[in-house]
């Protein structure tokens, strides 16, 4: 099996100048994920696990270390010294990340939302617009909140909005950050289904999970971080 | 690291300097520059050694505080100033081959009129405030050498529709507009001659708020339909955060961090943008 990212020796700390503070969020870690492959990493909160799918996607910068991915477009690049226009290619093409979290432009409706991310892609606009209705069934959202603005959504609506848009894209590697908290039972069996299907269309996925059992039944391998490193 | 895009816009270590300096201030880093103030001669460096790069279709934001060079920068880069230092390519001009700060004044107007667009923050400085709304359209489409009044009255017609000002107000002139509606003729004048770039600088500054979220989504809605590069100017980094792929942060008219935004945002390194962002509200 090809290995899609190679993660070596990355560390990563932040100097926070005006309280006069050093923090170090992950010291010395490896991942390999090898092509196709769900990999989960477990830990309590703050032990660094969002820095690194962070420093994944370009959102932290790695000082340390070095991030290596196999790009469709790029072929064999380091993260840690891509140019920010190739992150920007990679995010809208191949790099997918889907946090708890939904940060939306606003006024803009759920329809519009997975549109563009289709869209970003240079599909046609008669495919992005049969796609987004095909995921926003999937998800069971609410038909009525298709052309709303999703600010005045549920926090589980958002978060299965959010994975929608994401995972419209059909990335090559897919970074989830705790994508079922705050989700009902209903909702986390759609977020499993829709990822046995990514998983079986060769998603590479790299997740982070509170739910173990959740996770259990899907990744292949996991590691555990306790403190910024791995245990 | 070599790009696999090619930039539509390139500057150059652009420094532009009022005042003469003097041996003290020689080159703008010395140290009895306070800030970027030279105590004794006098002379203010408000751009120094600015580079970057815009790449087809992005939106680059420019943040900073008052005094930081941002507007000054603006107005070398659409030649309302000259600059005492640096060079700037544009792809369209010449194969990006001649540096636009050293062509003729009459070659500057050229680019002016036909390559870039610029927005102002004050709706004074854009408009001609007493000629029709469509009439200053048409003044820089004439600019940009359009002769067939029918085709000009089609093209104002359509880019005023575009940015929401009502058809029947066309013939109306900007003073009598609110301060939105001004901003939103300036933008359609500014894209009247389908420029690869478009300069904004603060334009939703002094906007209420309603007001200032139809300015953003016409300019993101205009930038995906269009994809023009646009070089956004602003000290609102919620503004930058909405619309900017790419963001540099300036500070004493020095480029003191760049990055992706949400780099920006999440990873500041600068204590000066650290204590910018955890301003954000």
């Amino acid at each position: 099996m090809e290995t899609l990212l190679e993660i070596k020796d990355l560390s990563k700390s932040f100097d926070l100048h005006n309280l006069g503070k050093h923090i170090r969020a992950v010291s010395h870690v490896d991942i390999q994920l090898n092509e196709g492959e769900f990999i989960g990493i477990t830990g309590k909160s703050g032990s660094g696990k969002s820095t690194i799918l962070k420093c994944i996607y370009g959102a932290y910068r790695i000082q340390q270390g070095s991030i290596w991915y196999h790009s469709k477009k790029f072929g064999r690049i380091n993260l840690a010294e891509a140019s920010e226009r190739q992150m920007l290619y990679l995010r809208k093409h191949e790099i997918g990340y889907v946090s708890q979290f939904l940060n939306v432009m606003p006024r803009t409706t759920a329809r519009q939302l997975v549109q563009q991310a289709i869209l970003e892609m240079g599909e046609s606009k008669s495919f992005a617009e049969k796609e987004t209705e095909k995921i926003l069934t999937h998800f069971e959202l609410d038909q009525e909140l298709w052309d709303s603005y999703p600010t005045t959504f549920s926090g589980g609506e958002k978060l299965r909005l959010n994975i929608a848009r994401a995972m419209v894209k059909k990335p090559r590697l897919l970074l989830l950050d705790e994508p079922t908290a705050s989700l009902d039972h209903d909702s986390k069996i759609k977020v499993k289904l829709l990822i046995e299907q990514l998983m079986n269309e060769g998603t590479t996925m790299l997740g982070i999970f509170h739910d173990l059992e959740f996770m259990n039944h899907l990744v292949n391998r996991e590691y555990n971080m306790q403190n910024g490193v791995f245990s | 690291m070599t790009e696999f895009e090619v930039p539509v816009l390139s500057v150059k270590n652009l420094n532009k300097q009022y005042g003469p300096g003097c041996p003290h201030c020689k080159e703008g880093e010395s140290e009895t520059l306070v800030k970027n103030y030279c105590q004794v001669c006098g002379t203010v460096y408000a751009c120094r050694d600015v580079s970057f790069d815009v790449f087809p279709g992005e939106v680059l934001g420019i943040v900073g505080e008052s005094g930081s060079g941002k507007s000054t920068l603006m107005q070398c880069l659409y030649f309302d100033q000259e600059v005492t230092a640096g060079a700037a390519f544009v792809r369209s001009y010449e194969n990006g081959e001649k540096n636009l700060f050293q062509e003729s004044s009459q070659q500057q107007r050229y680019i002016r009129n036909h390559i870039m667009g610029k927005v102002y923050q004050n709706p004074l400085l854009g408009l001609r405030m007493n000629f029709s709304s469509i009439g200053n359209i048409a003044e820089k489409l004439i600019a940009a050498g359009s002769n067939h009044v029918g085709m000009m009255e089609s093209r104002g017609t359509e880019l005023l529709n575009k940015v929401n000002i009502p058809v029947h107000r066309r013939k109306e002139a900007p003073k009598y507009f609110s301060g939105g509606m001004q901003q939103r003729v300036q933008i359609a004048k500014a894209l009247s001659n389908n420029p690869p770039v478009l300069l904004l600088d603060e334009v939703t500054t002094g906007l209420d708020l309603s007001v200032q979220a139809s300015v953003l989504d016409l300019i993101k809605s205009l930038q995906r339909e269009l994809n023009i590069s646009i070089v956004l100017v602003s000290h609102d980094l919620g503004v930058i955060r909405m619309l900017a792929d790419r963001t540099l942060v300036m500070l004493e008219g020095k480029v003191i961090e760049e990055g992706l935004t949400d780099q920006i945002l999440e990873d500041p390194q600068h204590p000066y943008t650290q204590q910018l962002v955890h301003s954000l509200l």
